[in-house]
């Protein structure tokens, strides 16, 4: 019997076209052994969820920049909870003000990461977040 | 997880459980193996089609376009397994087939599922026939299976497959590539893909000349299959009906000379072959004394035993 990697999905919904952060985040979430898909720029929620539900992710996360969080993000929680996902742990990172953050959190986004957050915690945090899945 | 209840929900085209049997079988656990056991009577329906070349020659591409001309033209739920490389160093996986694979995002008729190598060498997963196996029984009648981009060792593929297309594109490499890369006696379709970059004429006629050598003397056999050399722009869908209908003849050449069943048997037999071997490893293992092992090891680094002997040594616990 192998070992039960975690899998996430890195996804870039809405119409901005800057991806470094997402590359950055996936790239240390598969240094630490994750198996990440990668689904490229400009993803709808309904994709994203597709994916999720596709993959058999244990968490997703987002990058926005383009200020459009407030609407895209509860678009992708309420797919994944329509198709039976209501275990995958969900973060978000980007440009995110201060302001909606608890906003946020309150939907069951489980962190949200701003420019400079060491990818280090990153790791940690949704590690921590995909093991709570995993032990179900 | 609810085995029984999963493989009924799987046979419905629950997408949910699909997913979720799909992780137990990509990790061989003992459910992934009962709920293969449970629905083994529905498989073997599905075309396999296996699409390998080296990185950079849009495999990916390929298959997105391949699998949206057959949801388009033919009413048959097409599955996807694409199998990307494992980092050695940390065992982490990049997927990123799927940024590629656009046009099929939210077709309900479509599933599509990344793999990791996970350390396998041959192109695909240890566990990919048996993940392919339970799209299969899920119902998609064509499995397009997207093998790691390396290009000259992806021979796998072949073994589990119907059809193998080996996807090349101008400008990779010089003729005697053509000629040295195992990957093209594998191939029952060749296909230069990005046709309109510079040098396709110079990578078709490479590729012809050694399917002439190869196929020499063999030509109006219709008990004998001569790969076509196909273009295509995956990217701007060109070529995509050309090469559907090509894999379509090949299906037919399978059916109609008892290929496809030697190919289906030579599978199975290499699959129970495989677990026997497992099985057998497992259970000697367990019979195993504790210290037996350790004792014939040292025995071994001391000189006073031969690896064979020592070998023999530890078989004899094999009986229970």
């Amino acid at each position: 019997m192998a070992e039960r990697k975690i899998r996430v999905i890195i996804a870039k919904p809405g119409l901005d076209g800057h991806d470094r952060g997402a590359k950055v985040v996936a790239q240390a979430l598969r240094d630490a052994g994750m198996e990440v898909i990668y689904t490229g720029l400009r993803q709808t929620p309904e994709m994203i969820a597709q994916a999720a539900l596709q993959e058999d992710v244990d968490a997703v996360g987002m990058s926005i920049l383009s200020g459009a969080h407030l609407a895209l993000v509860p678009r992708v929680i309420d797919l994944l909870r329509a198709n039976g996902q209501k275990d995958v742990a969900v973060f978000v990172g980007g440009i995110i003000p201060e302001a909606d953050v608890p906003e946020l959190h309150k939907m069951g986004v489980f962190a949200v990461y701003g420019p400079g957050t060491n990818t280090q915690t990153v790791v940690a945090e949704v590690q921590k977040a995909a093991a709570a899945r995993l032990a179900e | 997880m609810d085995i029984p209840a999963t493989a009924l929900a799987i046979r419905r085209g629950d997408r949910l459980a699909l997913a979720r049997g799909l992780t137990q079988v990509e990790n061989d656990t003992p459910a992934g193996r009962e709920l293969l056991s449970l629905l083994f009577a529905e498989g073997g329906q599905a075309h396999l089609i296996g699409v390998t070349g080296a990185p950079g020659t849009g495999k990916s591409s390929l298959v997105n376009a391949l699998a949206a001309f057959y949801r388009r033209t033919r009413q048959v739920k097409v599955g996807v397994v694409a199998v990307d490389p494992t980092s050695p160093f940390t065992g982490g996986a990049l997927l990123g087939d799927r940024v590629r694979m656009r046009d099929l995002a939210t077709d309900p008729g479509v599933f599509v599922r990344s793999m990791a190598a996970r350390g396998a060498l041959g192109g695909l997963a240890h566990t990919t026939a048996a993940v392919v196996q339970l799209m299969d029984a899920a119902g998609y009648e064509v499995i397009l299976i997207e093998t790691v981009g390396a290009g000259q060792s992806e021979v796998d593929i072949v073994r589990l497959a119907h059809t193998t297309l080996v996807i090349e594109a101008p400008g990779l490499g010089d003729d005697i590539q053509a000629i040295k890369a195992g990957i093209l006696e594998i191939a029952d379709i060749l296909v230069v893909n990005k046709a309109d970059q510079p040098g396709v004429e110079n990578t078709e006629r490479a590729l012809m000349s050694m399917l002439e050598m190869e196929h020499h003397g063999f030509e109006g056999d219709p008990t004998h299959w001569i790969p076509p050399v196909l273009r295509s722009i995956a990217s701007r869908n060109e070529g995509i009906e050309a090469l559907a209908e090509a894999i379509q003849r090949h299906q037919i050449f399978l059916k109609n000379s008892g290929e496809w069943q030697r190919r289906e048997a030579a599978r199975l037999k290499g699959e129970l072959h495989v677990l026997v071997q497992e099985l057998l490893v497992q259970a000697w293992q367990e019979a195993l004394p504790e210290n037996a092992y350790q004792q014939t090891l040292e025995a071994l680094l001391s000189r006073q035993t031969s690896p064979h002997q020592a070998a023999q040594d530890l078989l004899r616990y094999t009986h229970r």
